[in-house]
């Protein structure tokens, strides 16, 4: 089908968070009766153009047109009047109300004023209805429904809002495969009604079936816009990965084959539906990369690991011996040597007002302190040492970390693990947001940890970082290890195919 | 149908107060040496409303995730008001309780602002804020004292029987509640208030009314504030600038919403389960002297009761599975 003004259009968007741009003049047609997919791997920018359309995100610049005026939705409320809804992965519903409560949550029918709770009821079984939810009740508290349960509630939610341009941001992630197909029925139909559908989705299959019109975004751009079906998937591929590459990685050496049993064995880990029979090992002097795409059960695994959650079933061997570990603080003991690197500094990482010293000695205290009481040269002695070793550019050790740069502030939080000496290292995402000369020392520091006998397991988002730093890469998908990547297997191509679950050089239409 | 099912959870806390202040109270009343009589319930009614009032003025503002520590000065500062100005005739001293109950509204309706525009925590803005109104009640009443021509007619009938049987300020609370609390619970300002505090980026990015349901709450929390001071003003025909007992409204009013089943993480609960918080965290009180306890020994025991009601509520917390989940 062909009109001739897109309902949506979106020119030369940009926007910047600090020093990252996740959009450079990035743009976007939309068009009613179609379902357009987007595609990109991490931080390509696609979660951020759907926010500034959500009215989420404010742009730095760039505008955008429904149905050839401008409009910009100062707030979520302006989006969702202009006929915009968007389906969040759960991140839009209210644990404590009901599901017929959040179902018609921003315009509920109304008798004398008051909220009419039959009609309320009866729009929200039709609302669930249409999305294929029959099975939940109306009256349940949306917190004691599974996620799969409440994905439908959001879509049955959006239905109701009876929009011009429906979003689906990974709305179909936590779906069973039954699920999906209902869903793809209602969205077929609301196709039919002259709807514009948003998609997107990792799951290649699901797009080669629904979507009409792709367009590819990377590095904050909209590279290429086809038909649905006239590209292989091994040259989407190409296009969400673009051509350059550069080399800023130190060499990877092997690490010496060693006969003892490796520093952390992990057999058939389980957790909450999160991860899914986890078998995997690191031994002294290796680096191990945990490759695909967000959320797949990476952060749950190094959580899972560094003892956080509970409820874990299978085994975690330390040096080969099974081994419990039942909190945080087990993990760093001495006996486990165990250290994580966070991904979100400021809420994980650093007490930001506290001073870089403070800060540096909290997780070592316990080392560098007699009788409870801590030693002051040996403190200083340890966060002078730290310092050195990661050339951390602060005025002096006695300032507030907030006052650092990003790169100085994760610096210190790769400091203060070192501090317990530790053996087996984590890592989730620790360059996000941080500039490129910090990232190499980092690297740096990572080989240089792993050839003095420590066993790292490093998640990242970057596939450029993973095929620098890594002697082997297990990719994740849906919390399972679909592939382990070796030495020279570890390339961009093999990386992105297997986080998206397909064969690589797959030659099916997408 | 499993529809009861769903309505019976959703009023759990509500019931469980409900049966707490039954049960405390029939014990009260069967060992009363003057037994279950209407001078008896009447008595304990009184003084049960006061808190009642100023407890359902807490839930408003604990429903949105906040908390309002200036209830209890609101409640002590229009008490003096409307012992100035309650009086004359019978339409000059109800025009004057409209003022009481206007000034409240006022005083609610600053800490909405103070809150929302101020972006400050409720419990410094409020701790200011009830500092101020406190220096207003001070102004007012030096010492405590009464209005010359205080008019104790419509005093006496709000603090009366009806039909001989009935404690007026029972009626008055059913009253309040079918006139105010469940037009708000019903209206899409009240669901935008549990939304806002069961989880506000949800109520956000459901495009949700954020600002105006935070103002509301903040606003009707002076106003039952007030309706509590005015009572105060009625049962002892005076105004009292006392900072202690504001300071214990304030923090009995936060027991009687727990006790109600009112969750302090926000957007769980009802102002009627607060009702039933508040008259059995009295009627703890009152059961001392009915078994001729040291009432020296009744901040020790209503503490004990507390700390247990509270535990039950945080049984849910065994189940959580990611510990990171604990600091949300």
């Amino acid at each position: 089908m062909e009109f001739a003004q897109p309902l949506l259009r979106m020119e030369g968007i940009s926007k910047r968070y600090g020093g990252v741009r996740a959009l450079e003049q990035a743009g976007l047609e939309v068009r009613g009766g179609q379902v357009h997919a987007i595609l990109g791997e991490n931080g390509a920018g696609k979660s951020t153009l759907i926010k500034v359309m959500a009215g989420v995100v404010a742009p730095d610049g760039g505008r955008m047109l429904l149905e050839g005026r401008e409009v910009a939705f100062a707030e979520p409320a302006a989006a969702i009047r202009a006929g915009i809804a968007c389906i969040f992965q759960e991140l839009s519903l209210i644990p404590d109300l009901s599901v017929a409560d959040n179902v018609v949550i921003d315009s509920p029918p109304r008798r004398f004023g008051m909220i009419d709770h039959r009609a309320q009821r009866r729009l929200a079984e039709e609302a669930l209805a249409r999305a294929g939810g029959e099975d939940i009740h109306p009256l349940a508290p949306v917190k004691d429904l599974p996620l799969s349960r409440r994905q439908m509630v959001e879509i049955a939610k959006a239905l109701a809002r009876k929009p011009r341009i429906l979003i689906l941001d990974e709305a179909t992630s936590a779906l069973t495969a039954a699920d999906v197909a209902k869903i793809f029925a209602v969205l077929k139909r609301l196709r039919a009604e002259g709807l514009a559908l948003l998609y997107i989705s990792h799951r290649m299959q699901e797009i080669a079936e629904i979507a009409d019109v792709c367009t590819v975004f990377r590095n904050g751009r909209n590279v290429a816009t086809y038909e649905a079906g006239t590209k292989t998937l091994a040259e989407v591929v190409e296009l969400m990965i673009g051509r350059e590459y550069s080399h800023a990685f130190p060499t990877v050496a092997a690490p010496e084959s060693d006969a003892g049993p490796p520093a952390l064995e992990v057999r058939d880990l389980r957790w909450a539906e999160r991860l899914r029979d986890i078998s995997f090992s690191v031994r002294a002097g290796e680096v191990v990369g945990l490759g695909g795409l967000d959320g797949q059960g990476q952060r749950e695994l190094l959580l899972a690991l560094f003892g956080v959650t509970k409820g874990l079933s299978g085994e975690i061997r330390i040096d080969g011996k099974p081994t419990n570990i039942a909190s945080p603080r087990a993990a760093k003991s001495k006996r486990i040597g165990m250290a994580l690197i966070p991904e979100d500094r400021k809420t994980e990482g650093l007490m930001l007002p506290m001073s870089v010293r403070v800060n540096l000695s909290f997780a070592a205290l316990d080392r560098l302190s007699r009788w409870g009481v801590v030693d002051r040269d040996a403190e200083t002695e340890a966060i002078d040492e730290m310092v050195r070793l990661l050339a951390i550019r602060t005025d002096g050790v006695d300032v507030p970390v907030g006052s650092l740069s990003g790169g100085n502030q994760q610096k210190v939080v790769i400091a203060k693990w070192l501090m317990v000496r530790p053996r087996i290292i984590l890592l989730n995402d620790p360059t996000r947001g941080i500039d490129i000369g910090t990232k190499q020392e980092i690297y740096a520091l990572l080989r240089r940890l792993a050839e003095s006998g420590a066993a790292i397991l490093f998640y990242s988002t970057d596939y450029d970082e993973l095929i620098g730093c890594c002697n082997r890469v297990l990719v994740l998908y849906d919390g399972a290890i679909k592939r382990t990547l070796v030495g020279a297997e570890i390339t961009e191509r093999a990386l992105v195919a297997s986080a998206l679950n397909i064969a690589a050089g797959a030659e099916a239409g997408a | 149908m499993s529809d009861w099912r769903f309505r019976l959870a959703e009023r759990r806390g509500t019931l469980i107060a409900l049966a707490l202040f039954l049960a405390l109270f029939a014990l009260y009343a069967s060992k009363h040496p003057a037994g279950f009589t209407a001078n008896v319930v009447q008595t304990a009614a009184n003084k049960g409303a006061l808190l009642a009032f100023v407890a359902m003025a807490q839930t408003f503002v604990v429903l949105t995730a906040g908390i309002d520590l200036s209830a209890g000065m609101i409640f002590t500062f229009t008490n003096c008001l409307g012992s100035y100005i309650v009086a004359g005739s019978t339409p000059t001293a109800l025009l004057g309780c409209a003022g009481v109950l206007a000034a409240g509204l006022a005083c609610g309706a600053l800490n909405g602002l103070i809150v929302i525009y101020g972006r400050l925590q409720p419990i410094v803005a409020t701790v200011a804020s009830g500092s101020i109104f406190y220096g207003l009640a001070l102004w007012l009443r030096p010492q405590p004292g009464n209005s010359d021509n205080f008019n104790s007619d419509i005093a006496d009938f709000m603090t009366g029987r009806v039909f001989g049987v009935v404690p007026m300020s029972l009626v008055a609370l059913f009253a309040v509640v079918l006139a105010i609390w469940i037009p708000f619970r019903r209206s899409t300002t009240g669901r935008a208030v549990y939304a806002v505090g069961s989880s506000e980026m949800a109520a956000y990015m459901s495009g949700l009314p954020i600002r105006r349901a935070k103002f509301w709450a903040y606003t009707l929390a002076g106003l039952f504030a007030s309706i509590g001071g005015l009572y105060l003003s009625f049962i002892t025909y005076s105004g009292e600038a006392n900072f202690a007992n504001g300071g214990t409204y304030t923090l009995f009013s936060i027991a009687a919403v727990v006790l109600g089943g009112v969750s302090l993480f926000g957007g769980v609960g009802s102002a009627i389960g607060a009702i039933f918080g508040a008259l059995a965290f009295r009627t703890i009180g009152d059961l001392l002297f009915v078994f001729d306890l040291d009432p020296l020994y009744q901040p020790l025991f209503q503490g004990v009761v507390l700390l247990l009601a509270v535990c039950t509520g945080a049984a849910q917390l065994f189940r959580i599975r990611n510990r990171l989940d604990l600091f949300q």
